[in-house]
């Protein structure tokens, strides 16, 4: 590149006086001022390449041609795009690239044929190359390379966008070609299917499978991604209600980037099981905890279909009379962190008004809840305090016990562009992963040795003297105490424990401690533990120890995982918080909410409700008799499943609310057919704290209705005043003009800003304020404006291997797949992709056991046992295993230990003891799953 | 369980797949070990991977697909970029599973006949189709762009061991005797050398005896041009980088890979120490810290040669302070040459020419200034300094300056590299240094510089040859390969040696060239040509190709239109 000119360079274009800004190349002037030079291999965002040739422009006094897309103007230069020698260039580039083309175009928007057109550039004089062989080995992206003219927006897409190096131009001249790995098939190479090279493509050589590309969509929608926190916008093409593929929008989380799940993942809303009619229990159908089923069988056997009146009166009805009879103890709901903002802050409503109690919660008990509860603790906040794409201006950037690029595979890929531009990628992990390849370091310390690791690090940093004195005196409370925790943890009483050499945990504490900026990414691996909140201590403390924090680049960033679990935890799903966070055992917070409400006061419980595996143990011992469940599967999420099952079985009514007949459902009374992610709109609020805008994409099926529809019914059903929020959209914006007057994070946004800008972030506490996109810059949100240090010691899991039980699990996601996997292995492309349950295990583990790779193994707890197929996987950590939890066929929360972490309730995912045999029952798909729905 | 029954599906491959093993190709544990061993220190430098390539090929004749991707992994590469350079370089052979996913037999020897212009003349093309029948499947028989020994067309090489003159027999019976090896160079050695006073005006200049700019003065007097091929007044490029910000870098191109060319190989085989030494002087004058020397993978007798003498003169040095030279190896690209696709390739990815500006003395190496050479540019600083500029620029004929060294093969009795005053005809450089023409023979035409300057006819054999005299007449005289046509030969059926030369040799990288040359094979295969259309492209790939190989590959067949045109009946 060569440098930026002075800002404001003027030259001639085409015989008109222009001016440029600084470092803006010829292409980009041209365009500002309306003039249209052909391009092909110029995307933007992506680095120029320069090699179409199909830009070329006369510059007075060169003796060749320039490409426009490279080059840079400088004072006085004379461009001339249109002259005959650079039409005449433009034309043959366009020409020879034609001349290889297919009959047919593979993309209706084809840019080459656009170009030609335009140029007036006929039938190519010359004949064609030696065709290519198309490679359909993909079930999302047809490979037909007869299309392709070379120009590497593919290769730029993965390699320098999207970081996964999947794609290569090898070989050389007219035999250069396109290729995946080592010049192998798509379907067979280590590609992601994040789809950024269809994107891309030009003319669609790579192109979304089954040709939808081909033909132009009816029309597009506008929305949002509905997988992950990371919160991308997209926009869909839909043609007669269907979805025909999915495009990346320049949304402030993504700039036009997807993954696998958000390109190929929207097809799981036109399932043939998607439940259409609201169902009624059958009074002869007994619910058996231990019955696994087709939910098209168990949806005719043991349901009968019924109208909504009926459904909903049974439902609310039946919660409403348990209440009048036990008592609102006796009534608790699950909310969702995949429905929109309004829908969690009516469901929080509902139980606090309707139902009398506060046991409402949803899936961030299981995720992030001891983040939440750390950072409130240590910050006043429970949201991140740096956006994820702060990372940018990061130097040092530690990733712990967090695979972003399987479970926020966009927000992986702004930390590896990071690294691409020279940040130091610190990876604190037990296991292997992608990012680990980029790694400066990494940090493979022993599952569950955390609080040692992270103390002796904050050890070496007081020893050291790398302690930001300034900061935590005047921004920090309880440093001696800290101090006092940690003193005698030394690296070297750490090695030990973490398999970690105490010089390693000097060097990456120096290299935290001592940076410009350093931000801390973390996942589940650190919070779903029995001491998550203490892990969460030690990460706060270790930014306020050394400064890093309260600035751009540095900062905590807990990836949260739900595209709404941000919000829904914002809003209120959280058993001893009203929304924002408000403790409802504070009178005064009461108060406010009654008053906003337009209840007395005493309507509102004092008491903290229960958390989600505390109310199973409620219903077991009798206390909670009727459950409404909106969009969770507690079935196959809670930990020892079988006494989840268990419990679920036994409620006297349980209402669910979902898409498809879960294995929660299985177990209700009635169940309400709700609506998609595609079928409603709303906002949501991202890993970053941006709330975001969902527009309504296809109707509902059938009798299906809109979630918001369904909880206003319930709501009125249950005595709430709802009437004046109206129906529809206009219900949706009135909840959330609501919410926001309740939220004084939120209070600045209104509804028509997110109509009109898409996204806001807050906190933004009056309107027309700027948000604070990086938080604590000045002051942290306790009432005393300092940030607390709270000291954690080390503490062993709840099980431990033994001789019995010699091997650790791991729970946790597999890239295709999301959750339970009632969405996402109802999705052909992510079904097709990762159609079978399996154990991720270390070779020499597996060698050790006799299993060849892609053999039954089974793995048994103290409280359950599935079998399944062995991966070998060297990103293994050796002696664990890790299992997804998406897989009915082989549910892995049946072995899970339910054992809580002590302040936030969340449950130890991420460890338990198992040990792993040969063989086993082959696990049995039913209905989807195992790669059917592509066939 | 409760259900109707469900068919299972069966399983098919690429499902069984995805129960083994993660997506895509994963790491034979033990072929990365093994691999860790051969290629020990700085393993994930990134501008080592050609080198490891080499390596691997070096051992096992060819680069397996499990050895690339256990080196993926070893480099933290992604496999796609190991496996792009490793296909872009003719001298890596990849070899990969069958479709039952078996790895095939590994290939054995392999005999490189030479297809450049000057061994085809010389019968190049019937020694190869001979050599496939008489050497069996045991032996791949494959055809090579100019190997850099025209002078003894035609050229067969046998594993790395060059027989000249060629026949079935000669190569037949190195096989039979296991003569796979380079020839040793019969060069002037270190001692030698310093026994005739060599490296005394290096030591002078190090010890601060001398001015590095009256130095480069004394080289801007003596009107010294590149003798690559492009012709920049050396000096000048001195004084250019040298007001770059350090730490400034030199490279040296001896990838001579322009067919017909082969002086700096002569010049290397014969007194590589001169060529060090000038090395030195310029880095000394410049102000380089580090110079990389590129050279030929062809070359394998001079890298051996080199390799030694550079060992000798780090256990040596001719004086304190001297900058590192690091010897790369090629690895069969004739674009290499050109000056950043060759610094591409030592940063160890595909010899992809880059965009200018920025130009390499501004952004080179490493994103560093960089001094580009070519090896006889370095191999006169020594005699400039000796005998002065003005007896360099005294040099000369028919109103030119200077000396150089042509390169001359085809048709004429005594090939080789000819010393000549610059500016001498073709016709003096015949008779006056290479014997006449060969018996029976008669001038037709030539080729002045390689490949990319043109063909001219016998009529233009009285035009100076040198720097800007030929531009004309539509030619170049470019690294000064001089190839000569007699009335036996044509021009055309020359054109279209060189038009499959560029195709072949093209990156791929612009439409105009890796398009054009392609298309341009075609065009010219009939015997009638389309002479508008190859007007039309031949303009295009001037005027919109990167670099210079699609700006010069045109000249081929603009030669045969304007001075040949019934060979091709317009």
């Amino acid at each position: 590149m060569s440098p930026a000119p002075r800002p404001g360079v003027r030259f001639t274009l085409d015989g008109r006086s222009v001016l440029a800004d600084a470092g803006e190349t010829l292409i980009e002037v041209a365009e500002r001022h309306g003039v249209q030079v052909p391009r092909l291999c110029h995307s933007p965002g992506l680095e120029p390449a320069g090699n179409c040739r199909a830009c070329m422009v006369e510059v007075d006094g060169e003796r060749v041609l320039a490409a426009a897309c490279c080059r840079r103007p400088v004072e006085g230069m004379v461009v001339h795009s249109g002259s005959p020698r650079a039409m005449q260039a433009q034309r043959m580039v366009l020409e020879l690239l034609l001349s290889d083309m297919p009959a047919q175009p593979l993309r209706h928007d084809d840019e080459l044929r656009g170009w030609a057109r335009r140029l007036g550039v006929g039938t190519s004089r010359f004949g064609a190359r030696q065709r290519a062989a198309a490679d359909a080995s993909h079930p999302a992206i047809t490979v037909d390379l007869d299309a392709c003219i070379q120009c590497t927006r593919c290769v730029r897409a993965c390699r320098d966008e999207q970081v996964n190096g999947v794609i290569g131009l090898a070989l050389r001249g007219e035999s250069s070609r396109i290729v995946f790995d080592l010049g192998d098939a798509l379907g067979g190479s280590s590609c992601v299917a994040c789809g950024e090279c269809v994107q891309a493509c030009p003319t669609g050589a790579l192109a979304p499978a089954g040709g939808a590309a081909r033909v132009p969509a009816q029309t597009h929608v506008d929305s949002l991604c509905p997988w992950c926190g990371v919160g991308c916008q997209v926009r869909y093409h839909v043609t007669d209600g269907q979805i025909s593929h999915a495009q990346g929008r320049d949304g402030p989380a993504n700039q036009g980037r997807l993954c696998v799940k958000g390109r190929y993942g929207f097809d799981y809303s036109r399932h043939p099981q998607r439940l259409t009619v609201p169902l009624i229990r059958r009074a002869d159908a007994p619910k058996d905890a231990t019955t696994l089923a087709d939910p098209e069988f168990a949806r005719q056997a043991w349901f009968r279909e019924a109208s909504w009146d009926e459904a909903l009166d049974v439902a609310a009805g039946g919660l409403a009379r348990l209440r009048d009879v036990h008592g609102p103890q006796a009534l608790a709901g699950f909310g969702s962190a995949k429905g929109s903002n309004e829908e969690a802050y009516l469901f929080q409503k509902i139980v606090r008004l309707g139902f009398g109690s506060n046991h409402v919660d949803h899936c961030t008990r299981l995720c992030h809840a001891s983040s939440v509860a750390a950072l409130l603790e240590g910050l006043g906040s429970a949201a991140v305090s740096n956006p994820v794409m702060d990372v940018l201006q990061a130097e040092v950037v530690i990733v712990i016990g967090a695979n972003p690029t399987v479970n926020h595979p966009v927000a992986a890929t702004w930390i590896k562009n990071a690294v691409q531009r020279g940040t130091r990628l610190v990876v604190i992990d037990p296991r292997q992963s992608d990012l680990t390849r980029l790694a400066h370091v990494h940090l493979q310390f022993r599952p569950a040795s955390d609080v040692m690791l992270l103390n002796a690090m904050m050890q070496t940093i007081i020893e050291e003297g790398l302690v930001d004195e300034r900061f935590v005196a005047e921004r920090t409370r309880g440093f001696e105490a800290l101090a006092a925790q940690v003193r005698h943890v030394t690296p070297e009483l750490a090695e030990p424990v973490c398999g970690i050499a105490a010089a390693r945990i000097r060097e990456v504490a120096r290299l935290y401690a001592s940076s410009r900026a350093s931000m801390i990414f973390w996942g589940m691996g650190v919070s779903q533990h029995v001491h998550g909140t203490d892990n969460a201590r030690c990460l706060i403390a270790l930014a306020l120890l050394t400064g890093q924090i309260g600035r751009p680049g540095t900062g905590l960033h807990p990836l949260r995982g739900q595209n709404n679990v941000q919000g829904a935890s914002d809003a209120g799903l959280i058993p001893m918080m009203l929304p924002d966070y408000q403790r409802v055992s504070d009178a005064a917070v009461r108060a406010r909410f009654a008053a906003a409400w337009g209840v007395p006061v005493e309507r509102l419980s004092a008491e903290p409700g229960l958390t989600v595996v505390e109310v199973m143990h409620a219903i077991h011992r009798g206390q909670v008799r009727g459950l409404y469940v909106m969009g969770e599967n507690p079935a196959m999420s809670d930990p020892d499943t079988h006494q989840t099952r268990q419990a679920l079985s036994e409620l006297e009514l349980l209402v669910v609310q979902d898409l498809f007949l879960t294995e929660t459902a299985m177990l209700a009374d009635v169940v309400l057919p709700a609506s998609s992610f595609f079928e409603k709109t709303g906002s949501f609020t991202n890993t970053d704290r941006t709330v975001q805008l969902a527009r309504q994409v296809q109707q509902p099926p059938g009798q299906a209705r809109q979630d918001l529809w369904i909880l206003l019914q319930m709501a009125q059903r249950l005595g709430l005043d709802v009437a004046r929020y109206g129906e529809g959209e206009q219900a949706v914006a009135s909840l959330f003009d609501e919410m926001r007057r309740s939220m004084p994070n939120l209070a600045g946004i209104t509804w028509q800003k997110l109509l009109d800008e898409g996204s806001a972030v807050y906190p933004c506490r009056a309107e027309g304020e700027a948000p604070e996109v990086v938080e604590f810059s000045d002051h942290f949100a306790t009432p005393d404006g300092r940030a607390h240090f709270v000291p954690a010691r080390s503490q062993p899991a709840d099980e431990l291997p033994d001789a019995e039980y010699p091997l650790v699990l791991i729970t946790g996601r597999q890239l295709e797949h999301w959750h339970t996997g009632s969405m996402s292995r109802r999705s052909a492309v992510l079904d097709a992709l990762e159609p079978d349950p399996v154990a991720l295990m270390h070779p020499r583990d597996l060698a050790a056991l006799g299993v060849p790779p892609g053999g039954l193994v089974t793995l048994r707890s103290r409280r359950g046992q599935v079998s399944l197929f062995a991966r070998a996987d060297e990103q293994a950590s050796p002696g664990a295993v890790f299992v997804a939890f998406c897989y009915y066929e082989a549910a892995i929360n049946r072995l899970t230990n339910p054992a809580l972490d002590p302040v936030a309730h969340i449950p130890e995912f991420k460890y338990c003891a198992i040990r792993a045999e040969p063989g086993g029952a082959l696990p049995v798909q039913m209905g989807y799953g195992g790669g059917q729905a592509v066939r | 369980m409760q259900s109707d029954v469900i068919p299972i599906i069966p399983a098919d491959a690429a499902r069984l797949r995805k129960r083994e093993r993660p997506r895509g190709r994963q790491t034979d544990a033990a072929v990365r070990d093994e691999l860790q061993q051969w290629l020990g220190e700085g393993l994930t430098r990134r501008e080592l991977l050609v080198e490891h390539l080499h390596v691997i090929n070096d051992r096992l004749g060819c680069l397996p697909a499990p050895q690339l991707v256990a080196l993926a992994a070893l480099m933290k590469l992604p496999q796609a970029e190991v496996f792009e350079v490793a296909s872009f370089y003719h001298h890596f052979e990849i070899i990969k599973e069958a479709a039952d996913g078996v790895l095939p037999p590994l290939p054995g020897l392999r005999v490189r006949v030479c297809d450049g212009l000057a061994c085809a003349l010389a019968g190049g093309d019937l020694l190869r189709v001979r050599l496939a029948a008489l050497l069996g499947p045991q032996v791949q028989v494959i055809a090579a762009p100019c190997v850099g020994r025209c002078e003894t067309a035609p050229v067969a090489v046998v594993h790395q061991n060059a027989v000249t003159h060629a026949t079935a027999e000669a190569v037949w019976q190195a096989l039979q005797a296991g003569q796979t090896a380079p020839a040793a160079t019969a060069h002037i050695d270190l001692d030698a050398y310093r026994a005739q006073g060599g490296y005394d005006l290096l030591r002078d200049c190090m010890a601060g005896a001398r001015d590095p700019l009256q130095l480069i003065g004394l080289m801007e007097g003596a009107g010294l041009r590149g003798l690559g091929g492009a012709g920049f007044p050396a000096g000048r490029k001195w004084r250019i980088v040298r007001a770059q910000p350090a730490p400034r870098l030199m490279a040296v191109n001896l990838d001579e890979g322009e067919p017909g060319t082969f002086k700096d190989r002569v010049l290397l085989e014969t007194d590589p120490h001169r060529f060090i030494e000038g090395l030195w002087i310029a880095a000394w004058a410049v102000g380089v810290s580090q110079v990389t020397v590129y050279l030929r993978d062809e070359y394998h007798g001079c890298r051996e040669m080199l390799l030694a003498e550079l060992a000798r003169l780090r256990a040596d040095p001719p004086a304190p302070g001297l900058p590192e030279i690091v010897l790369r190896r090629g690895a069969g690209a004739y674009i290499c040459g050109e000056e950043s696709a060759m610094i591409e390739s030592i940063e160890g990815r595909r010899g992809l020419p880059r965009l200018r500006p920025p130009y390499v003395a501004e952004r080179g190496l490493f994103g560093r200034p960089t001094l580009v050479h070519n090896l006889e540019t370095l191999y006169w600083v020594r005699e400039l300094v000796e005998r002065g500029a003005a007896w360099f620029a005294s040099q000369g004929r028919h109103g030119r300056q200077g000396l150089r060294r042509f390169s001359v093969s085809g048709r004429v009795c005594a090939p080789g590299v000819k010393l000549a005053p610059a500016g001498i005809t073709l016709r003096e450089l015949v008779d006056e240094h290479c014997g006449g023409m060969l018996p029976g023979h008669r001038l037709y035409a030539y080729l002045p510089g390689g490949a990319s300057g043109g063909i001219l006819p016998e009529r233009l054999a009285g035009v100076p040859l040198d720097f800007d005299t030929l531009q004309p007449h539509g030619a170049f005289i470019g690294s000064a390969a001089v190839i000569v046509l007699s009335q036996h030969d044509s021009a055309a059926a020359a054109a279209r040696n060189l038009m499959r030369f560029f195709a072949h040799e093209s990156c791929g990288q612009c439409t105009p060239c890796r398009a054009g040359t392609a298309k341009a094979v075609t065009l010219m295969d009939p015997p009638r040509w389309d002479a508008p259309l190859l007007g039309e492209l031949g303009q295009v790939m001037r005027d919109a190709s990167i670099c210079g190989l699609g700006q010069a590959a045109p000249n081929a067949f603009d030669s045969v239109l304007k001075y040949f045109p019934h060979e091709v009946q317009v």
